[in-house]
């Protein structure tokens, strides 16, 4: 073949070259970021309500750690400072969800320091924590500061709420005193645990809130059903049949539901992306898993709520999940009857 | 501009919804392209072995000479697309990205057929190896993009009978609607090539698949057929890739190609409806394939428009009568937004498979670095090879590609959905892509 000098036509314009597609969704880490924590902002404002200046204090010391230890972690790290794409906030605000109100402020900031630093930055950054970096912060102040951690205050609905009375959450008198105390302490029960008039970490108390949230977040097709559902529904289906007094299927299951931090968690915190199991199926089993471990903990362990240890569980078992149960690829069994 | 579509349910699982954009170049007849003063004819414009060369320098060609002979079973002929003078031989650009052999013409201005072109009025007294040779020795090959040879298509071995042909006039991909101009201005082509399809594999029933959004090509299509019990026309759900060949034969016939498999295995032919109007053409009139329907479209060009181009034609050439480039133009794409290739240079010429030049705006062009994978999994969702694609992506971003094959790698067929979806702006196809190469590297 003879050789023959390129010509060019013409001046060539300047153009972009890369490898396809050369069209992109406008979705992005940080979209989905900050629309998880507007969609927390009606139970945050509810326990602003409830609880009062003190809430605020918590909000604010909780979220500013978590920017600050992010920024300045990954600027130790000569890493790219990403503190704008939503996640540290978000990790920082599920943090305060998770503490009373009256609570020593260096508490919560202790833990998300920890949330921030140790699990998730010491791992690699966002998408390679092992455990959700809230529930990790939440633990270890839940196992030092067990007193601080579990002291909670009457929902006064007053701004100055700074010396409100301190009064136990429904699931603690239930698991200690039984049923007859609560039902005094807690006339009205189920509207009191909807509308979060009752003790408690700043975001578990108003279902009603965290349910509007999830829902918009489910439309938005930002979570899906496949870790909340079934893990609600185990928690219900669980304490339903071994949760009564008088035998088994006299358990309260609504009561179950509403009482402890179980919407919060199933919705907010199972269903982080990282530290969950990505395949649908896998979730469905993550779900009924933590369900099962949380009603575990609640009916038999030493401590009155067990969502968190459920799902930091899970956590570690969420890779094998994954590889367990791999997606069928499309026409792999046929595969097998053909000869190549 | 009127968004119709029609009702359609069958599909596939999986898949995503890019904005179409055709309405762009959709509604605009098809107009014959000016013929190219200097053809640059490719000699490799399929998959398989390239041509070897048929013309020497200075010799006189004819339109519709053959200039190149197939380099082997896997490979198809090229024709002179303009009539004129050979004056060079050799490496050119070329729309696959590098620099590939070539014949160029110099236009005679006369643009005359080569002498003893066969016209077939009935092509039911043929038998269907000499209607095959004829759709062989017009080179022609897949039109969709692939461009595989399509008389290996039509030669399936004996163990795998075939009982289902489809002609794909899905055309899933966002702007080009070169397809479906063809299906509203040809549909008699179209119909006639899908009964020599028919003819040549012994299949009593062919189907076309056409996306909803195209009611008009439905329609011509359904008119065409009206009264016929041989072939079905079949609407298919709007969803990208739905006009890939697995996706496609899921939807129509409800068979799963097995993994790692062709059509063939089992028992289907999937042809673009492009082939089927150049099969027609082969047998009716004896012509080789030397032009097709381009579309040039995206709002960096001025004037998006639908041409009958002569392979071989520079898409500056094509761009120009496309009213030029705007000022803001920044990526040129050789085909469809998801699977089309980007060019470095305008001189590339249109070659059998390129159904559309895109030009992107810049404010359209994403030059964004990725983020880390969130593990949010709507690349799972999206995948519709039901692969892991964010896995696939980790694996291969730490150079660990024989995990990333465990994985199923090679059942990807890079249709873009993973990487369209991503939030974190991950190029997962370029991955794949890359741990392929260095998978075959070592095992050569």
């Amino acid at each position: 073949m003879e050789a023959t000098p390129k010509e060019q036509t013409k001046e060539q314009p300047k153009l972009i070259v890369s490898i396809g597609p050369h069209v992109r969704t406008d979705e992005s880490t940080a979209k989905i970021m900050w629309t998880v924590n507007g969609a927390l902002l009606p139970a945050a404002l509810m326990s602003i309500y409830y609880f009062g200046l003190p809430a605020v204090m918590v909000l604010a010391v909780c979220i500013f750690t978590a920017m600050i230890t992010e920024a300045a972690i990954q600027k130790m790290l000569k890493k790219e400072i990403a503190v704008a794409d939503g996640s540290a906030f978000l990790t920082g605000l599920l943090i305060a969800m998770n503490c009373p109100a009256n609570i020593p402020l260096h508490i919560p900031a202790i833990g998300t320091f920890v949330a921030i630093g140790i699990t998730k930055q010491l791992f690699g950054g966002l998408g390679y924590n092992v455990f959700n970096p809230a529930l990790i912060g939440r633990a270890l102040i839940l196992i030092s500061f067990p007193k601080a951690m579990t002291t909670f205050t009457h929902p006064v609905a007053n701004i100055m709420a700074f010396d409100a009375k301190t009064m136990a959450t429904p699931l603690t008198v239930l698991k200690e005193d039984g049923v007859a105390k609560l039902l005094e302490l807690y006339p009205n029960i189920y509207q009191n645990l909807l509308l979060g008039n009752r003790a408690g970490s700043l975001g578990e108390t108003a279902t009603i809130a965290l349910l509007l949230g999830a829902a918009f977040l489910m439309i938005k097709r930002y979570i899906t059903w496949h870790i909340p559902i079934p893990f609600i529904l185990t928690v219900a289906a669980a304490t339903w049949m071994f949760g009564g007094k008088e035998g088994l299927f006299t358990g309260d299951a609504l009561f179950h539901v509403m009482a402890g931090g179980l919407v919060l968690g199933a919705f907010y915190m199972a269903t982080d992306y990282v530290t969950g199991p990505s395949v649908r199926s896998a979730q469905i089993v993550f779900g009924i898993a933590c369900g099962i471990l949380t009603v575990l903990i609640r009916l038999k362990g030493g401590y009155p709520e067990g969502v968190m240890f459920a799902i930091l569980i899970m956590n570690c078992f969420a890779p094998l999940l994954d590889r367990g149960m791999r997606s069928k690829v499309f026409g792999k069994a046929e595969a097998k009857g053909v000869k190549k | 501009m009127e968004a119709t579509t029609v009702n359609a349910s069958a599909t596939f699982e999986g898949g995503v919804h890019p904005s179409g954009n055709k309405e762009l170049s959709a509604h605009k007849p098809t107009v014959p392209a000016a013929i190219p003063k200097r053809a640059v004819i490719p000699l490799s414009q399929h998959i398989g072995a390239p041509c070897k060369p048929l013309a020497v320098i200075g010799q006189e060609v004819k339109k519709g000479e053959k200039i190149g002979e197939t380099g082997g079973f896997v490979s198809a002929p090229v024709h002179a697309s303009i009539s004129g003078k050979v004056t060079a031989i050799g490496a050119f650009p070329h729309s696959m990205g590098s620099d590939l052999p070539a014949i160029v013409i110099e236009s005679d201005g006369k643009d005359e057929w080569v002498a003893g072109l066969k016209e077939t009025v009935d092509y039911n007294v043929l038998s269907p190896d000499e209607l095959k040779k004829m759709v062989s020795d017009a080179g022609i090959v897949g039109m969709g993009g692939a461009t595989f040879p399509t008389h290996v298509k039509l030669s399936p071995p004996k163990e795998k009978p075939i009982d289902v042909v489809i002609l794909n006039g899905a055309e899933c991909e966002p702007y080009l609607t070169s397809d479906h101009r063809l299906m509203v201005e040809k549909p008699k082509e179209i119909v006639e090539g899908l009964r020599i399809l028919m003819r040549i594999l012994g299949v009593k029933k062919g189907h076309i698949g056409i996306e909803a959004n195209k009611p008009d090509a439905i329609e011509a299509l359904k008119k065409t057929v009206a009264g016929a019990s041989d072939i079905e026309v079949w609407p298919v759900k709007v969803k990208y890739p739905q006009g890939a060949e697995k996706m496609l034969i899921k939807a129509i016939a409800n068979r799963t190609v097995p993994a790692g498999g062709l059509p063939m295995d089992c028992g289907v032919v999937v042809q673009n409806v492009g082939t089927a109007a150049a099969i027609y053409d082969a047998v009716r009139f004896g012509r080789p394939l030397i032009e097709r329907y381009v579309t040039v479209t995206g709002r960096g060009v001025k004037e998006p428009k639908n041409f009958l181009a002569r392979i071989g034609t520079p898409f500056s050439q094509l761009i120009e009568e496309a009213g030029g480039l705007t000022e803001d133009a920044a990526k040129v794409i050789a085909g469809g937004p998801m699977m089309g290739m980007s060019q470095f240079s305008l001189d590339v010429p249109v070659i059998k498979g390129t159904s559309g030049i895109l030009v992107l705006p810049q404010a359209e062009v994403s030059t964004k670095s990725y983020g880390p994978c969130i593990r949010c999994a709507r690349c799972i969702d999206a995948c519709p090879m039901m692969l892991q694609p964010s896995l696939l992506g980790l694996f291969i971003e730490k150079g660990h590609y024989e995990d990333a094959k465990d994985y199923n790698l090679m059942d990807c067929f890079e249709c873009g959905s993973c990487t369209f979806v991503c939030p974190a702006n991950r190029p997962m196809v370029q991955w794949v892509k890359r741990a392929k190469r260095e998978l075959a590297k070592k095992k050569n």
